[in-house]
């Protein structure tokens, strides 16, 4: 796979990696600046507003973007669809690469990054849902890790480690489930304490239940979406099988994905009938509710069926952009536009640039560590002296 | 925070970090918790405070606080809606109430069950049986997730400090009562607006003056049950909302509402690999039945046209 990158060699200077580059020395420049004069020269956070978009965006959706790897391995390793065993490898990394920059945007968020260890090795606190989000990560960031090894080690040619690796298959998947399962609903949990501060629609004794369906959602989602942009620009690294799956992996996940919308349209209908928040659907917040139900819950839910029903390829691929868009949505509400929604507007949080800067740093680092892994080890492809393992 | 829950305890020896565990855990209950027995706290009586300002003043020096802004002489500054920030433990607004103007003064009410202690990942803060609710700045990792939790909006945190920001917030002058000396600004306080002792005895207290000025007092002591209870507590000669404070919290103290959900881990982590190794097991035995009868298809198919061909064959040699 050497051979191609001889010819890219020679047109270094592309507009994609003008535009990282820069975005890479930016990012640079607010981290000295986060890092020299505190979380105040950079954000608009106020003792009102102690999480910005750090945790809106950078774990909470990162977190729920990143399920793709448990939803595809528990999928194929679990429910036995081998038919989409193409996709577990970027899916896999998506979710690895995903929590590996949670991780490092947590770094700018906490006020005392070194310390984040302390939790597990100085003093544990057990009551609190924090804690639990904390060790799942920490751990499902792990078992991530060594799901991602064998790919390294077959480009690397370590085999006798990647044989003992790939048996540990079955467990790893189940390990990641279990893990997925509780952090994913814990992020949920975290506002679970705050009834006072989160608008009654959006709070809710069902938000773990809520939080961990969406992030199926967004992990089926998320494969569909990867698979799409990585076959517009790295189609040269993928092998006959991937090709050949690509469109069994963007119809079944885009069916799983219309069900799994329709059964958290249904949860969420349940949750305001027992909450009987009725009496605020005629407000604003009640407005803006009805968007996110109906607009990023209830229409990619239709888009999908209907997509999956006419084998339009094209529409579900658009879908999992508004499915995806949806998560965001829902996570920027439960997390920063519906909490602490009974402050008058002078005290409401609004990023600051450099925050928003930061974000998109992350995000960039992301896609650049995706296409130097994707370009060099066996992601997109089956390595040669693996092809009949499977 | 004292009064845990062993609900966590099962996930933690399965995660494997049981050998690392440190400290005590006390059981579950499912008992309302009273607060411990003669812990101590103030009660604040807002018909008798003046807005002087000096409870802001004492609180700034016994807990060597930076300079204010504004001169603690300068009263102007009542009128704005200010609250508790990293360099201010307490502060006193002014509101005008259906009684003409009304002061409210604003600190931590020290949790009988203390939000920030249940949502802090580091066991930070402490319900200490005095009462006050300390908080250890050695451990604290900045997470902020104490400031999401408090009902009442009172944890601050140093956002200009680089190495070591720290959250701040009124310790009921935990180092001064453990000497047997009054909270600084109950000591200092002209009026006797505010008032230190065993919080079963303020309650009485309070209850006594509502009862001798039933027209005065509106009949509510604040903290008594908000959020489970406080160790501070209040009176007030109008309804609580008017001079901004919430009566919407309910009687729920926090660790109850994350109970549920952390509940939930034990039987995750239990029942999820039976479930998904059940899936497993039975994907896997259908893929065995369906080659096996492949194979048993393809025998046959292969018997049969052996047989026919040996018919053919013989009919041909015949």
């Amino acid at each position: 796979m050497y051979e191609n990158d001889s010819t890219d060699e020679k047109s270094w200077i592309t507009p994609f990696n003008v535009v990282a580059g820069l975005i890479v020395v930016i990012g640079l420049v607010i981290t000295i600046l986060r890092f020299t004069g505190g979380l105040a020269t950079v954000t608009n956070l106020s003792d009102y507003n102690p999480w910005g978009i750090w945790i809106g965006f950078d774990l909470l959706v990162g977190v729920a973007l990143a399920a793709g790897g448990y939803v595809t391995s528990a999928a194929v390793y679990i429910f036995g669809m081998k038919r989409y065993h193409s996709a577990v490898r970027p899916a896999i990394l998506t979710g690895f690469l995903g929590y590996a920059l949670v991780v490092l945007a947590l770094h700018y968020d906490v006020g005392r990054p070194w310390r984040l260890p302390y939790p597990f090795i100085v003093q544990q606190g057990t009551t609190s849902v924090l804690f639990e989000v904390a060790a799942c990560v920490a751990l499902y960031l792990a078992v991530l890790f060594i799901e991602f090894s064998p790919a390294a080690m077959e480009w690397l040619g370590i085999k006798r480690a990647r044989n003992l690796v790939d048996k540990l298959t079955l467990l790893l998947t189940i390990l990641g489930v279990v893990l997925s399962t509780m952090h994913q609903s814990s992020l949920g949990a975290l506002f679970l304490i705050a009834p006072s501060k989160l608008h009654p629609l959006w709070y809710s004794p069902f938000l773990p239940i809520y939080f961990f369906i969406t992030s199926i959602i967004a992990g089926l989602s998320m494969v569909i979406l990867e698979s799409t942009l990585s076959y517009r620009y790295l189609k040269h690294k993928m092998d006959e099988v991937y090709l050949k799956e690509k469109n069994d992996v963007t119809l079944g996940f885009g069916k799983a994905a219309s069900f799994v919308l329709a059964g958290y349209f249904i949860i969420k209908f349940f949750g305001l009938s027992s909450g009987n928040d009725w009496r605020y659907l005629g407000t604003g917040y009640g407005i803006w509710y009805l968007v996110e139900l109906f607009g990023f819950v209830a229409l990619p839910c239709v888009l999908y069926a209907v997509g999956v029903r006419e084998k339009n390829l094209v529409l579900i691929k658009w879908t999992s952009v508004l499915a995806v868009l949806g998560i965001v949505v829902n996570r920027f509400n439960v997390c920063l536009i519906a909490f602490n929604w009974h402050l008058p507007s002078s005290e409401r949080y609004v990023p600051h640039w450099l925050e928003i800067g930061i974000s998109i740093f992350i995000v960039t680092l992301g896609i650049l560590a995706f296409r130097f892994i994707v370009t060099r080890m066996p992601i997109l492809y089956t390595h040669t002296d693996y092809k009949d393992s499977h | 925070m004292s009064i845990s829950r062993r609900k966590f305890l099962g996930w933690v020896g399965a995660a494997g970090l049981s050998t690392v565990w440190s400290g005590p855990a006390s059981a579950a209950t499912t008992k309302h918790f009273e607060g411990y027995p003669d812990s101590l706290g103030v009660l604040f009586d807002n018909l008798l405070c003046i807005g002087c300002r000096t409870c802001e003043e004492a609180c700034n020096k016994v807990n060597e606080l930076p300079p204010p802004e504004q001169s603690f002489k300068d009263l102007s500054v009542l009128d704005q809606k200010r609250r508790t920030t990293a360099k201010t433990y307490t502060i006193v607004n002014r509101y005008n109430s259906s009684k003409g103007p009304m002061f409210r003064k604003i600190q931590c009410n020290h949790c009988l069950e203390p939000a920030c202690a249940s949502a802090c990942f580091v066991s930070a803060f402490k319900k200490t049986k005095e009462g006050a609710v300390t908080y250890d700045a050695s451990v604290c990792v900045g997470c902020r997730y104490c400031m999401i939790a408090c009902p009442f909006e009172i944890p601050a945190y140093e956002y200009d400090k680089v190495l070591e920001p720290r959250i701040m917030k009124c310790t009921m002058c935990y180092p001064r009562v453990i000497k047997g000396l009054l909270p600084g600004c109950v000591e200092i306080c002209p009026t006797e607006a505010l008032s230190f002792g065993k919080r079963k005895d303020l309650i009485r207290m309070a209850r006594d003056r509502i009862h001798r000025y039933p027209d005065r007092y509106v009949d509510h002591i604040y903290g008594e049950h908000e959020m489970g209870g406080t160790n501070w507590l209040y009176l007030s000669g109008v309804p609580y909302t008017e001079v901004d404070m919430r009566e919407d919290l309910g009687v729920t103290p926090a660790s109850e509402l994350t109970a549920g959900a952390l509940s939930s881990v034990p039987m995750i982590v239990g029942l999820w690999p039976v479930l998904l190794t059940g899936i497993y097991a039975i994907n896997k035995r259908s893929d065995k039945i369906a080659k096996h009868e492949r194979e048993l298809a393809v025998d046959q198919a292969e018997k049969a046209a052996s047989e026919e061909a040996a018919k053919s064959k013989a009919k041909e040699d015949s």
